[in-house]
Protein backbone atom coordinates (compact mmCIF):
# COMPACT_ATOMS: atom_id res chain seq x y z
CA UNK A 1 0.00 0.00 0.00
CA UNK A 2 1.12 3.58 -0.85
CA UNK A 3 2.04 5.75 1.81
CA UNK A 4 -0.85 8.45 0.41
CA UNK A 5 -3.23 5.04 0.33
CA UNK A 6 -2.45 4.37 4.12
CA UNK A 7 -2.87 7.53 5.62
CA UNK A 8 -6.17 8.18 4.09
CA UNK A 9 -7.17 5.22 5.03
CA UNK A 10 -6.19 5.89 8.98
CA UNK A 11 -7.75 9.37 8.74
CA UNK A 12 -11.04 8.36 7.16
CA UNK A 13 -11.46 5.40 9.50
CA UNK A 14 -10.50 8.06 12.55
CA UNK A 15 -13.73 10.15 11.14
CA UNK A 16 -16.09 9.20 13.90
CA UNK A 17 -14.61 10.46 16.67
CA UNK A 18 -13.26 13.68 15.07
CA UNK A 19 -16.50 14.47 13.98
CA UNK A 20 -19.53 13.56 16.10
CA UNK A 21 -22.27 16.56 15.81
CA UNK A 22 -21.32 19.10 17.76
CA UNK A 23 -24.97 19.85 20.21
CA UNK A 24 -23.15 22.22 22.99
CA UNK A 25 -24.86 25.56 23.20
CA UNK A 26 -28.21 27.65 24.35
CA UNK A 27 -31.27 26.46 22.50
CA UNK A 28 -34.08 28.32 23.26
CA UNK A 29 -37.30 26.82 22.91
CA UNK A 30 -39.89 27.51 20.39
CA UNK A 31 -42.81 26.89 21.60
CA UNK A 32 -44.91 27.62 18.62
CA UNK A 33 -47.27 24.10 18.78
CA UNK A 34 -49.03 23.02 22.09
CA UNK A 35 -47.68 26.54 23.53
CA UNK A 36 -50.81 26.72 26.06
CA UNK A 37 -50.10 23.32 27.20
CA UNK A 38 -46.44 23.67 27.70
CA UNK A 39 -46.70 27.26 28.99
CA UNK A 40 -49.32 27.98 31.36
CA UNK A 41 -50.62 23.94 30.81
CA UNK A 42 -53.04 22.13 29.56
CA UNK A 43 -56.97 22.32 30.39
CA UNK A 44 -57.93 19.95 32.72
CA UNK A 45 -59.18 16.15 31.44
CA UNK A 46 -57.68 17.13 28.03
CA UNK A 47 -55.57 13.95 26.78
CA UNK A 48 -56.68 14.03 23.08
CA UNK A 49 -53.97 12.94 21.11
CA UNK A 50 -52.24 10.60 24.09
CA UNK A 51 -52.30 6.94 23.51
CA UNK A 52 -54.03 5.67 27.27
CA UNK A 53 -55.13 2.79 27.76
CA UNK A 54 -57.67 2.10 30.32
CA UNK A 55 -55.18 2.52 33.27
CA UNK A 56 -54.12 5.37 32.22
CA UNK A 57 -57.18 6.70 31.94
CA UNK A 58 -58.79 5.58 34.93
CA UNK A 59 -55.24 7.11 36.77
CA UNK A 60 -55.64 10.62 35.22
CA UNK A 61 -59.04 10.82 36.18
CA UNK A 62 -58.09 10.58 39.99
CA UNK A 63 -55.60 13.20 39.34
CA UNK A 64 -56.49 16.53 41.39
CA UNK A 65 -54.64 19.32 40.53
CA UNK A 66 -53.87 20.03 44.58
CA UNK A 67 -51.77 16.41 44.57
CA UNK A 68 -48.73 18.60 43.72
CA UNK A 69 -49.30 21.00 46.64
CA UNK A 70 -48.84 18.61 49.26
CA UNK A 71 -45.97 19.13 50.86
CA UNK A 72 -44.24 15.82 49.44
CA UNK A 73 -45.11 16.92 46.16
CA UNK A 74 -44.02 20.02 46.04
CA UNK A 75 -40.88 19.49 44.95
CA UNK A 76 -41.87 16.39 42.51
CA UNK A 77 -39.23 16.01 40.18
CA UNK A 78 -40.95 15.54 36.79
CA UNK A 79 -39.22 12.88 34.53
CA UNK A 80 -37.14 13.94 31.28
CA UNK A 81 -40.32 13.74 29.38
CA UNK A 82 -40.46 17.42 30.98
CA UNK A 83 -39.01 18.27 28.00
CA UNK A 84 -41.27 17.87 25.72
CA UNK A 85 -44.26 18.73 28.24
CA UNK A 86 -42.83 21.85 29.51
CA UNK A 87 -41.70 24.94 27.64
CA UNK A 88 -38.16 25.36 28.71
CA UNK A 89 -35.11 25.89 26.67
CA UNK A 90 -32.04 23.64 27.11
CA UNK A 91 -28.56 24.24 27.59
CA UNK A 92 -26.43 21.59 26.09
CA UNK A 93 -22.69 20.81 26.91
CA UNK A 94 -20.51 17.97 26.56
CA UNK A 95 -18.44 15.83 29.43
CA UNK A 96 -14.87 14.77 27.78
CA UNK A 97 -12.32 12.68 29.30
CA UNK A 98 -9.60 14.39 30.49
CA UNK A 99 -7.07 11.82 29.61
CA UNK A 100 -8.37 10.72 25.57
CA UNK A 101 -10.49 14.11 25.15
CA UNK A 102 -13.26 11.42 23.98
CA UNK A 103 -16.81 12.79 24.81
CA UNK A 104 -18.04 10.53 27.85
CA UNK A 105 -21.42 12.33 28.08
CA UNK A 106 -23.67 14.77 26.73
CA UNK A 107 -25.43 16.87 29.59
CA UNK A 108 -28.87 18.30 29.16
CA UNK A 109 -28.45 21.21 32.11
CA UNK A 110 -31.39 20.56 34.30
CA UNK A 111 -33.93 23.23 35.71
CA UNK A 112 -36.02 23.79 38.90
CA UNK A 113 -38.39 20.83 38.76
CA UNK A 114 -35.82 18.42 36.20
CA UNK A 115 -32.72 17.39 37.12
CA UNK A 116 -30.23 17.17 34.36
CA UNK A 117 -30.16 14.81 31.36
CA UNK A 118 -26.66 13.02 31.30
CA UNK A 119 -26.84 10.81 28.10
CA UNK A 120 -23.06 8.25 28.79
CA UNK A 121 -21.78 7.64 25.15
CA UNK A 122 -19.09 5.43 26.69
CA UNK A 123 -20.55 2.27 26.71
CA UNK A 124 -21.81 2.06 29.61
CA UNK A 125 -24.53 -0.85 30.45
CA UNK A 126 -28.22 0.46 31.63
CA UNK A 127 -28.11 -1.24 35.10
CA UNK A 128 -29.90 -4.06 36.45
CA UNK A 129 -33.60 -3.60 36.54
CA UNK A 130 -33.99 -4.21 40.05
CA UNK A 131 -32.09 -0.71 40.16
CA UNK A 132 -33.53 1.59 42.14
CA UNK A 133 -35.74 4.03 40.01
CA UNK A 134 -35.60 8.13 40.26
CA UNK A 135 -36.86 10.97 38.39
CA UNK A 136 -33.49 11.33 35.95
CA UNK A 137 -33.39 8.24 35.23
CA UNK A 138 -30.47 6.49 33.18
CA UNK A 139 -29.71 7.55 29.84
CA UNK A 140 -27.31 6.53 27.37
CA UNK A 141 -26.63 7.83 23.66
CA UNK A 142 -25.03 6.92 20.53
CA UNK A 143 -24.59 8.29 17.27
CA UNK A 144 -26.99 7.18 14.07
CA UNK A 145 -25.31 9.00 11.68
CA UNK A 146 -25.88 12.80 12.25
CA UNK A 147 -28.28 12.03 14.47
CA UNK A 148 -28.02 11.17 18.87
CA UNK A 149 -30.07 8.73 19.87
CA UNK A 150 -30.99 8.79 23.77
CA UNK A 151 -32.38 5.89 26.02
CA UNK A 152 -33.65 6.97 29.44
CA UNK A 153 -34.86 4.06 31.55
CA UNK A 154 -35.08 3.87 35.26
CA UNK A 155 -37.32 6.88 35.69
CA UNK A 156 -39.94 7.06 38.62
CA UNK A 157 -43.55 7.58 37.71
CA UNK A 158 -44.48 11.01 36.72
CA UNK A 159 -47.11 12.67 34.11
CA UNK A 160 -46.35 13.10 30.23
CA UNK A 161 -49.08 15.52 30.40
CA UNK A 162 -49.34 18.42 32.98
CA UNK A 163 -52.70 17.16 33.73
CA UNK A 164 -52.65 13.73 34.79
CA UNK A 165 -51.56 11.73 32.65
CA UNK A 166 -49.25 9.86 33.99
CA UNK A 167 -46.24 7.76 32.88
CA UNK A 168 -44.96 4.25 35.10
CA UNK A 169 -41.80 3.28 36.75
CA UNK A 170 -41.87 0.66 33.53
CA UNK A 171 -41.64 3.16 30.74
CA UNK A 172 -38.54 4.00 28.42
CA UNK A 173 -38.08 7.52 27.17
CA UNK A 174 -36.48 7.55 23.38
CA UNK A 175 -34.85 10.89 22.59
CA UNK A 176 -33.41 12.15 19.58
CA UNK A 177 -31.65 14.66 18.29
CA UNK A 178 -31.94 16.34 14.82
CA UNK A 179 -29.35 19.14 14.38
CA UNK A 180 -29.37 21.15 11.23
CA UNK A 181 -27.11 24.57 11.70
CA UNK A 182 -29.13 26.59 14.01
CA UNK A 183 -32.05 24.38 14.15
CA UNK A 184 -32.19 21.84 16.25
CA UNK A 185 -35.36 19.72 16.57
CA UNK A 186 -36.16 16.43 19.30
CA UNK A 187 -38.22 13.59 18.63
CA UNK A 188 -39.12 12.43 21.96
CA UNK A 189 -40.95 8.88 22.11
CA UNK A 190 -42.39 7.47 25.08
CA UNK A 191 -43.22 4.13 25.99
CA UNK A 192 -44.85 2.41 28.71
CA UNK A 193 -46.28 -0.77 28.61
CA UNK A 194 -48.52 -0.21 31.81
CA UNK A 195 -50.53 3.22 30.84
CA UNK A 196 -50.05 3.39 26.97
CA UNK A 197 -51.20 1.01 24.21
CA UNK A 198 -48.53 2.91 21.63
CA UNK A 199 -45.62 5.50 21.69
CA UNK A 200 -46.23 8.73 22.59
CA UNK A 201 -44.26 11.13 20.17
CA UNK A 202 -43.60 14.41 20.50
CA UNK A 203 -41.36 16.95 18.51
CA UNK A 204 -40.20 20.05 19.58
CA UNK A 205 -37.56 22.60 17.90
CA UNK A 206 -35.08 24.62 19.26
CA UNK A 207 -32.80 27.87 17.93
CA UNK A 208 -29.47 28.28 18.98
CA UNK A 209 -28.72 31.35 20.65
CA UNK A 210 -25.93 33.43 21.99
CA UNK A 211 -27.96 34.61 25.02
CA UNK A 212 -27.15 31.94 27.70
CA UNK A 213 -29.54 29.40 28.98
CA UNK A 214 -29.32 28.62 32.76
CA UNK A 215 -28.82 24.72 33.20
CA UNK A 216 -31.11 24.99 36.64
CA UNK A 217 -33.66 27.43 37.83
CA UNK A 218 -33.98 28.68 41.54
CA UNK A 219 -34.36 25.86 43.81
CA UNK A 220 -37.45 23.91 44.89
CA UNK A 221 -38.71 25.42 47.84
CA UNK A 222 -41.26 22.83 50.09
CA UNK A 223 -44.04 25.50 51.68
CA UNK A 224 -47.24 24.96 53.27
CA UNK A 225 -49.64 25.38 50.57
CA UNK A 226 -52.99 24.50 52.74
CA UNK A 227 -53.01 20.57 51.72
CA UNK A 228 -54.26 19.11 55.29
CA UNK A 229 -51.46 16.68 56.39
CA UNK A 230 -52.36 13.20 55.93
CA UNK A 231 -54.74 13.92 52.73
CA UNK A 232 -54.15 13.44 49.18
CA UNK A 233 -56.46 15.30 46.60
CA UNK A 234 -57.83 12.47 44.09
CA UNK A 235 -60.89 11.96 42.48
CA UNK A 236 -62.84 9.10 43.05
CA UNK A 237 -64.17 7.59 39.80
CA UNK A 238 -66.91 8.70 38.14
CA UNK A 239 -66.54 12.25 40.20
CA UNK A 240 -64.03 13.90 38.14
CA UNK A 241 -65.69 17.26 37.69
CA UNK A 242 -63.57 18.32 34.68
CA UNK A 243 -64.73 15.45 32.77
CA UNK A 244 -67.25 17.67 30.09
CA UNK A 245 -63.87 20.39 30.13
CA UNK A 246 -62.92 20.59 26.44
CA UNK A 247 -67.11 19.72 25.61
CA UNK A 248 -67.64 22.99 27.23
CA UNK A 249 -64.39 25.12 25.76
CA UNK A 250 -64.49 23.63 22.42
CA UNK A 251 -67.02 21.28 21.55
CA UNK A 252 -64.77 18.80 21.51
CA UNK A 253 -66.54 15.49 22.17
CA UNK A 254 -66.28 13.42 25.43
CA UNK A 255 -64.76 10.59 23.55
CA UNK A 256 -62.01 12.45 22.24
CA UNK A 257 -60.76 14.30 25.26
CA UNK A 258 -60.58 11.06 27.26
CA UNK A 259 -58.05 10.17 24.35
CA UNK A 260 -56.77 6.81 23.04
CA UNK A 261 -54.51 5.88 20.30
CA UNK A 262 -57.27 6.47 17.83
CA UNK A 263 -57.74 10.11 18.69
CA UNK A 264 -54.16 10.39 16.75
CA UNK A 265 -55.36 9.33 13.53
CA UNK A 266 -56.61 11.13 10.81
CA UNK A 267 -59.56 9.16 10.45
CA UNK A 268 -60.83 9.52 14.00
CA UNK A 269 -62.16 12.72 12.56
CA UNK A 270 -64.30 10.65 10.74
CA UNK A 271 -66.30 9.44 14.34
CA UNK A 272 -66.14 12.85 15.49
CA UNK A 273 -67.16 15.06 12.24
CA UNK A 274 -71.24 14.72 13.19
CA UNK A 275 -70.93 15.40 16.61
CA UNK A 276 -68.51 18.78 16.41
CA UNK A 277 -69.97 21.85 16.34
CA UNK A 278 -67.85 24.95 15.73
CA UNK A 279 -66.78 26.82 18.93
CA UNK A 280 -67.72 30.32 19.77
CA UNK A 281 -65.00 33.22 19.26
CA UNK A 282 -62.30 32.61 21.44
CA UNK A 283 -62.99 34.69 24.99
CA UNK A 284 -59.72 33.61 27.10
CA UNK A 285 -56.52 32.02 26.48
CA UNK A 286 -56.21 33.32 22.77
CA UNK A 287 -52.70 33.90 22.02
CA UNK A 288 -54.22 37.30 21.38
CA UNK A 289 -56.16 39.70 23.21
CA UNK A 290 -59.62 38.90 22.42
CA UNK A 291 -61.61 41.06 19.97
CA UNK A 292 -62.33 44.64 21.15
CA UNK A 293 -60.31 44.52 23.73
CA UNK A 294 -57.40 46.16 21.99
CA UNK B 1 19.76 2.41 17.57
CA UNK B 2 17.41 5.65 16.69
CA UNK B 3 14.04 3.90 15.71
CA UNK B 4 12.11 6.56 13.69
CA UNK B 5 8.79 6.06 11.27
CA UNK B 6 7.69 8.88 10.16
CA UNK B 7 8.59 12.09 10.92
CA UNK B 8 5.57 14.76 10.63
CA UNK B 9 7.84 17.48 10.84
CA UNK B 10 9.22 18.04 7.18
CA UNK B 11 7.58 20.46 4.77
CA UNK B 12 6.71 17.70 2.35
CA UNK B 13 4.98 15.37 4.83
CA UNK B 14 3.00 18.90 6.33
CA UNK B 15 2.04 19.01 2.41
CA UNK B 16 0.87 15.20 2.57
CA UNK B 17 -1.07 15.38 5.61
CA UNK B 18 -2.61 18.79 4.99
CA UNK B 19 -3.87 17.26 1.63
CA UNK B 20 -5.74 14.42 2.89
CA UNK B 21 -7.24 16.56 5.65
CA UNK B 22 -9.05 18.91 2.92
CA UNK B 23 -9.93 15.29 0.89
CA UNK B 24 -11.78 14.21 4.04
CA UNK B 25 -14.86 14.78 2.21
CA UNK B 26 -14.00 12.43 -0.55
CA UNK B 27 -13.77 9.75 2.27
CA UNK B 28 -16.91 8.14 1.04
CA UNK B 29 -16.18 8.13 -2.49
CA UNK B 30 -13.96 5.42 -4.19
CA UNK B 31 -11.13 6.60 -6.33
CA UNK B 32 -11.59 7.98 -9.77
CA UNK B 33 -15.33 8.23 -8.79
CA UNK B 34 -17.58 9.97 -11.34
CA UNK B 35 -19.71 12.87 -11.07
CA UNK B 36 -21.98 13.15 -8.25
CA UNK B 37 -25.16 10.66 -9.04
CA UNK B 38 -28.21 12.21 -9.56
CA UNK B 39 -30.36 13.32 -6.70
CA UNK B 40 -32.41 9.65 -6.82
CA UNK B 41 -29.27 7.32 -6.67
CA UNK B 42 -27.96 9.79 -4.27
CA UNK B 43 -30.56 9.84 -1.43
CA UNK B 44 -28.93 9.25 1.96
CA UNK B 45 -32.63 8.46 3.19
CA UNK B 46 -35.54 6.74 1.64
CA UNK B 47 -38.91 8.81 1.87
CA UNK B 48 -41.03 7.46 -0.29
CA UNK B 49 -44.16 5.30 0.33
CA UNK B 50 -47.03 6.46 2.45
CA UNK B 51 -46.91 8.23 5.63
CA UNK B 52 -49.83 8.60 8.11
CA UNK B 53 -50.01 12.15 10.11
CA UNK B 54 -50.25 11.19 13.83
CA UNK B 55 -51.59 14.19 15.41
CA UNK B 56 -50.36 14.19 19.50
CA UNK B 57 -49.60 18.00 19.01
CA UNK B 58 -51.80 20.78 18.38
CA UNK B 59 -54.63 18.70 18.47
CA UNK B 60 -57.55 21.12 18.96
CA UNK B 61 -56.09 23.62 16.23
CA UNK B 62 -55.72 20.10 13.46
CA UNK B 63 -58.32 18.03 14.42
CA UNK B 64 -61.31 19.88 14.54
CA UNK B 65 -62.13 23.29 13.57
CA UNK B 66 -60.44 25.88 16.14
CA UNK B 67 -62.43 28.73 17.66
CA UNK B 68 -62.27 32.39 15.90
CA UNK B 69 -60.01 34.24 17.35
CA UNK B 70 -57.64 31.33 18.63
CA UNK B 71 -54.30 32.29 18.25
CA UNK B 72 -52.16 30.56 20.31
CA UNK B 73 -48.46 30.40 19.43
CA UNK B 74 -48.76 32.04 16.51
CA UNK B 75 -45.96 35.00 16.68
CA UNK B 76 -48.24 37.23 14.04
CA UNK B 77 -47.96 40.61 13.75
CA UNK B 78 -50.32 43.53 14.36
CA UNK B 79 -51.45 43.48 10.66
CA UNK B 80 -51.70 39.67 11.09
CA UNK B 81 -53.75 40.49 13.91
CA UNK B 82 -56.38 42.52 11.56
CA UNK B 83 -56.03 40.33 8.76
CA UNK B 84 -57.44 37.09 11.04
CA UNK B 85 -60.13 38.80 12.73
CA UNK B 86 -61.96 39.42 9.29
CA UNK B 87 -62.01 36.02 9.42
CA UNK B 88 -65.55 34.04 10.20
CA UNK B 89 -66.53 30.63 8.89
CA UNK B 90 -67.87 30.06 5.56
CA UNK B 91 -66.58 33.37 4.50
CA UNK B 92 -63.65 32.20 2.21
CA UNK B 93 -64.47 31.29 -1.78
CA UNK B 94 -60.84 29.43 -1.38
CA UNK B 95 -61.42 26.39 1.03
CA UNK B 96 -58.21 25.60 0.04
CA UNK B 97 -56.46 28.39 1.75
CA UNK B 98 -54.97 26.09 4.57
CA UNK B 99 -53.73 23.17 2.52
CA UNK B 100 -51.12 25.28 1.41
CA UNK B 101 -47.47 24.57 1.59
CA UNK B 102 -46.80 26.05 5.03
CA UNK B 103 -49.54 24.65 6.55
CA UNK B 104 -49.93 21.40 4.74
CA UNK B 105 -47.90 18.79 6.77
CA UNK B 106 -50.03 20.23 9.88
CA UNK B 107 -53.34 18.40 8.25
CA UNK B 108 -54.11 15.05 9.66
CA UNK B 109 -53.69 12.91 6.40
CA UNK B 110 -51.97 10.62 4.04
CA UNK B 111 -48.54 11.16 2.93
CA UNK B 112 -47.64 9.20 -0.74
CA UNK B 113 -43.79 10.43 -1.76
CA UNK B 114 -42.78 9.02 -5.11
CA UNK B 115 -39.87 9.89 -7.48
CA UNK B 116 -41.23 11.47 -10.07
CA UNK B 117 -38.00 11.46 -12.44
CA UNK B 118 -34.00 10.79 -11.21
CA UNK B 119 -34.22 14.57 -9.68
CA UNK B 120 -37.78 15.03 -8.62
CA UNK B 121 -40.05 14.07 -5.85
CA UNK B 122 -43.14 14.39 -5.57
CA UNK B 123 -45.79 14.20 -2.04
CA UNK B 124 -49.01 14.10 -2.30
CA UNK B 125 -51.34 14.06 0.06
CA UNK B 126 -54.93 12.22 0.44
CA UNK B 127 -56.01 15.51 2.38
CA UNK B 128 -56.99 18.66 0.15
CA UNK B 129 -55.18 16.29 -2.38
CA UNK B 130 -52.65 18.62 -2.93
CA UNK B 131 -49.28 17.72 -4.65
CA UNK B 132 -46.02 19.20 -3.78
CA UNK B 133 -43.18 19.03 -6.23
CA UNK B 134 -39.32 19.15 -5.32
CA UNK B 135 -36.92 20.12 -7.57
CA UNK B 136 -33.08 18.79 -7.06
CA UNK B 137 -30.13 20.20 -8.98
CA UNK B 138 -29.95 23.57 -10.41
CA UNK B 139 -33.77 23.84 -11.46
CA UNK B 140 -34.93 27.33 -11.71
CA UNK B 141 -38.76 28.52 -10.98
CA UNK B 142 -40.20 29.64 -14.13
CA UNK B 143 -41.99 32.72 -14.22
CA UNK B 144 -45.61 33.03 -13.43
CA UNK B 145 -48.24 33.46 -10.69
CA UNK B 146 -47.80 32.76 -7.00
CA UNK B 147 -49.17 29.30 -6.04
CA UNK B 148 -50.66 27.32 -3.19
CA UNK B 149 -47.62 24.51 -2.68
CA UNK B 150 -44.70 27.44 -4.41
CA UNK B 151 -41.95 26.49 -6.37
CA UNK B 152 -39.90 24.28 -4.07
CA UNK B 153 -36.18 23.18 -4.32
CA UNK B 154 -34.12 20.83 -2.64
CA UNK B 155 -30.96 19.08 -1.39
CA UNK B 156 -29.61 15.83 0.53
CA UNK B 157 -28.08 17.70 3.39
CA UNK B 158 -25.25 15.49 5.80
CA UNK B 159 -22.80 17.43 8.67
CA UNK B 160 -19.94 15.08 7.48
CA UNK B 161 -19.73 12.42 4.41
CA UNK B 162 -20.70 9.62 4.69
CA UNK B 163 -17.30 6.80 5.74
CA UNK B 164 -16.91 3.81 6.32
CA UNK B 165 -18.07 3.50 10.05
CA UNK B 166 -20.44 6.57 10.03
CA UNK B 167 -24.53 5.24 8.32
CA UNK B 168 -25.52 7.03 5.46
CA UNK B 169 -28.45 9.09 6.73
CA UNK B 170 -28.36 12.76 5.75
CA UNK B 171 -32.00 15.15 5.75
CA UNK B 172 -33.92 16.55 2.97
CA UNK B 173 -33.97 20.11 3.02
CA UNK B 174 -36.22 21.88 1.21
CA UNK B 175 -37.01 25.58 -0.01
CA UNK B 176 -39.85 27.01 -1.07
CA UNK B 177 -41.06 30.19 -2.11
CA UNK B 178 -43.70 31.99 -4.61
CA UNK B 179 -46.74 30.96 -2.45
CA UNK B 180 -50.01 32.32 -2.84
CA UNK B 181 -51.31 33.55 0.47
CA UNK B 182 -53.15 31.52 3.03
CA UNK B 183 -53.88 30.33 6.10
CA UNK B 184 -51.35 28.85 8.59
CA UNK B 185 -54.27 27.51 10.60
CA UNK B 186 -58.17 26.91 9.67
CA UNK B 187 -59.18 29.76 11.53
CA UNK B 188 -58.03 32.61 9.64
CA UNK B 189 -53.98 32.93 10.67
CA UNK B 190 -52.52 34.31 7.79
CA UNK B 191 -49.79 34.44 5.84
CA UNK B 192 -48.54 36.07 2.80
CA UNK B 193 -47.29 35.80 -0.71
CA UNK B 194 -44.42 36.90 0.40
CA UNK B 195 -44.06 34.22 2.88
CA UNK B 196 -40.86 31.79 2.16
CA UNK B 197 -40.48 28.19 3.70
CA UNK B 198 -37.68 26.01 4.59
CA UNK B 199 -38.22 22.38 5.75
CA UNK B 200 -36.32 19.69 6.73
CA UNK B 201 -36.89 16.34 6.81
CA UNK B 202 -35.05 13.24 9.07
CA UNK B 203 -36.31 9.44 9.66
CA UNK B 204 -36.01 8.21 12.89
CA UNK B 205 -36.07 4.91 14.00
CA UNK B 206 -38.88 4.19 16.43
CA UNK B 207 -38.19 1.55 19.51
CA UNK B 208 -40.65 -0.84 17.92
CA UNK B 209 -38.07 -0.82 14.31
CA UNK B 210 -41.08 1.12 12.84
CA UNK B 211 -39.90 4.24 10.75
CA UNK B 212 -40.98 7.86 11.52
CA UNK B 213 -41.32 10.97 9.03
CA UNK B 214 -39.93 14.44 10.71
CA UNK B 215 -40.86 17.69 9.16
CA UNK B 216 -39.27 20.73 11.06
CA UNK B 217 -41.47 23.62 8.98
CA UNK B 218 -40.20 27.37 9.24
CA UNK B 219 -42.48 29.89 7.95
CA UNK B 220 -40.57 33.29 7.38
CA UNK B 221 -43.34 35.69 6.56
CA UNK B 222 -42.39 39.82 6.39
CA UNK B 223 -45.73 40.69 6.63
CA UNK B 224 -47.72 38.86 9.48
CA UNK B 225 -45.06 37.46 11.37
CA UNK B 226 -42.59 38.75 13.74
CA UNK B 227 -40.26 35.98 13.72
CA UNK B 228 -39.99 32.50 12.06
CA UNK B 229 -42.58 30.44 12.66
CA UNK B 230 -41.47 26.70 13.51
CA UNK B 231 -43.45 23.98 14.16
CA UNK B 232 -42.39 19.78 13.81
CA UNK B 233 -44.83 17.59 12.51
CA UNK B 234 -44.45 13.08 12.31
CA UNK B 235 -45.77 10.80 10.35
CA UNK B 236 -45.53 6.75 10.88
CA UNK B 237 -44.39 4.63 7.19
CA UNK B 238 -47.41 2.57 6.25
CA UNK B 239 -47.22 -0.59 4.92
CA UNK B 240 -49.47 0.14 1.96
CA UNK B 241 -52.09 2.33 0.84
CA UNK B 242 -54.95 1.46 3.55
CA UNK B 243 -56.15 4.46 4.72
CA UNK B 244 -55.75 6.76 1.55
CA UNK B 245 -58.18 8.35 1.51
CA UNK B 246 -58.52 11.33 -1.08
CA UNK B 247 -60.89 14.09 0.00
CA UNK B 248 -61.67 17.72 -1.41
CA UNK B 249 -60.42 20.66 0.81
CA UNK B 250 -62.55 21.81 3.60
CA UNK B 251 -62.75 25.44 4.74
CA UNK B 252 -64.86 24.52 8.00
CA UNK B 253 -63.86 21.43 8.88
Amino acid sequence: MTRLGFFTMLVCAALPALAEIDLSGSWTSKNHEDAMERGAGPNPDDWAGLPFNASGRAKALSFSQSTISMPERICWFQTQWHIAAGPFSLKIWSQADPVTGKVLAWVVGGWETRAPMTIWMDGRPHPSKNAPHDQTGFTTGAWNGDELVATTTHIKSGYIRRNGAASSDQATITTHFLRHGDLMTLALEMDDPVYLTEPYILTRSYMLTAIPVDSAGPPCITGDEGVESGTVPHYLPGKNPFIDEMTKIYNIPREAAMGGAETMYPEFRDKIKEKFTPPAPCKRNCGAPPVGQN
Amino acid sequence: MRHQIFSWATPRNAVFIAAILLGLPLCAQPPGSAPPPVAKAAAPIDLTGYWVSIVTEDWRYRMVMPAGGDYQGVPMTAAALKVAREWAPGKDADACKAYGAPALLRVPERLHITWQDDQTLRMDTDAGKQTRIFHFGDWKAPAGPHTLQGDSTAQWEFHRPPGPSIPRNGSLKVSTANLKAGYLRKNGVPYSENATLTEYFDLVKEASGSMLLVATVVVTDPIYLREPFIVSSHFRKQTSNAGWNPAECSANW
